[in-house]
């Protein structure tokens, strides 16, 4: 009898460490999600350039891009209709889209990205503008914070066409940042 | 493998990324590497320092063999056989 309940015992702290090591094992997916807020050239150059390493090694990529990083999903070539007069200013003060991105450091009214540019085709790095391209072949997700998307009064239909993106909310990226092996946050 | 070793290896399929920087040269892998079977030899020239450190850590990632680099002048020849 006390054999009996010995090995009942064991059994069931051989179920449970079971259920820790599935746990474990399905807990983190080899995903690498980034919570984007700047919108500066230098920090959104980084983010692609680290996105495109990890989709190149087979790691799922998500990026959740809010605030000033949102002037780098703009189209310029879209006019959105309907915007009230802040929205407007907003959209007057703030770059639109990727190639009007300021520097954090050395900006030189404009001067600072010209010569980073310049810099990149001759040192022959992809522009920001190919980036995004080769990130939509590599299937990276952009994923838009539709609040801070209402706040700098951007619309959706002023943003870039890309194969992967969509809008949510911050537990979206909680939820993702949550089963990713790598979390960032620029 | 040593440089004289890699010199007679057979290689499956040679790709020239000297024209590209970081992440650029792992990208062209990473978009070649289907079209060779497994087992099969592939050399990337790249022209970016990185690219020596970078391939192999890729090679550790997907389990394709890394299997040495000959620095020629201004690039460099990256080997890696596929799992």
């Amino acid at each position: 009898m006390e054999d009996n309940q010995r090995l009942d015992v064991q059994q069931l702290q051989i179920e449970e460490l079971k259920q820790k090591i599935e746990k474990l094992e399905n807990g983190r997916k080899d995903q690498l999600s980034i919570a984007i807020v700047s919108g500066d050239l230098d920090k959104v150059l980084a983010a692609m350039v680290i996105s495109i390493a990890a989709a190149a090694m087979d790691t799922q990529v998500k990026l959740f891009f809010s605030f000033w990083s949102l002037a780098a999903l703009r189209d310029p070539k879209k006019h959105p209709k309907g915007k009230d007069f802040i929205s407007k200013m907003f959209g007057l003060m703030l770059p639109k889209g990727k190639n009007k991105l300021s520097l954090s450091k050395m900006n030189m009214g404009g001067m600072g990205p010209k010569m980073i540019s310049m810099l990149m085709k001759k040192q022959n790095v992809m522009s920001l503008e190919k980036m995004f391209t080769e990130a939509g072949e590599l299937g990276i997700e952009i994923i838009i914070c539709e609040m801070s998307m209402g706040l700098m009064g951007f619309k959706r239909e002023e943003m870039i066409d890309y194969p992967n993106l969509s809008y949510a909310g911050a537990a979206t990226f909680v939820a993702d940042a949550g089963e990713s092996s790598i979390q960032l946050f620029i | 493998m040593t440089a004289e070793e890699l010199k007679s290896v057979v290689v499956a399929r040679t790709i020239d990324a000297r024209g590209t920087a970081c992440p650029g040269p792992l990208l062209e892998a990473k978009k070649h590497i289907g079209s060779i079977g497994a087992g099969d030899v592939m050399e990337i020239l790249s022209a970016d320092e990185g690219t020596k450190v970078d391939i192999p850590k890729w090679c550790g990632k997907q389990g394709h063999e890394y299997l040495g680099t000959v620095e020629e002048n201004g690039y460099f020849k990256v080997y890696m056989k596929k799992k």
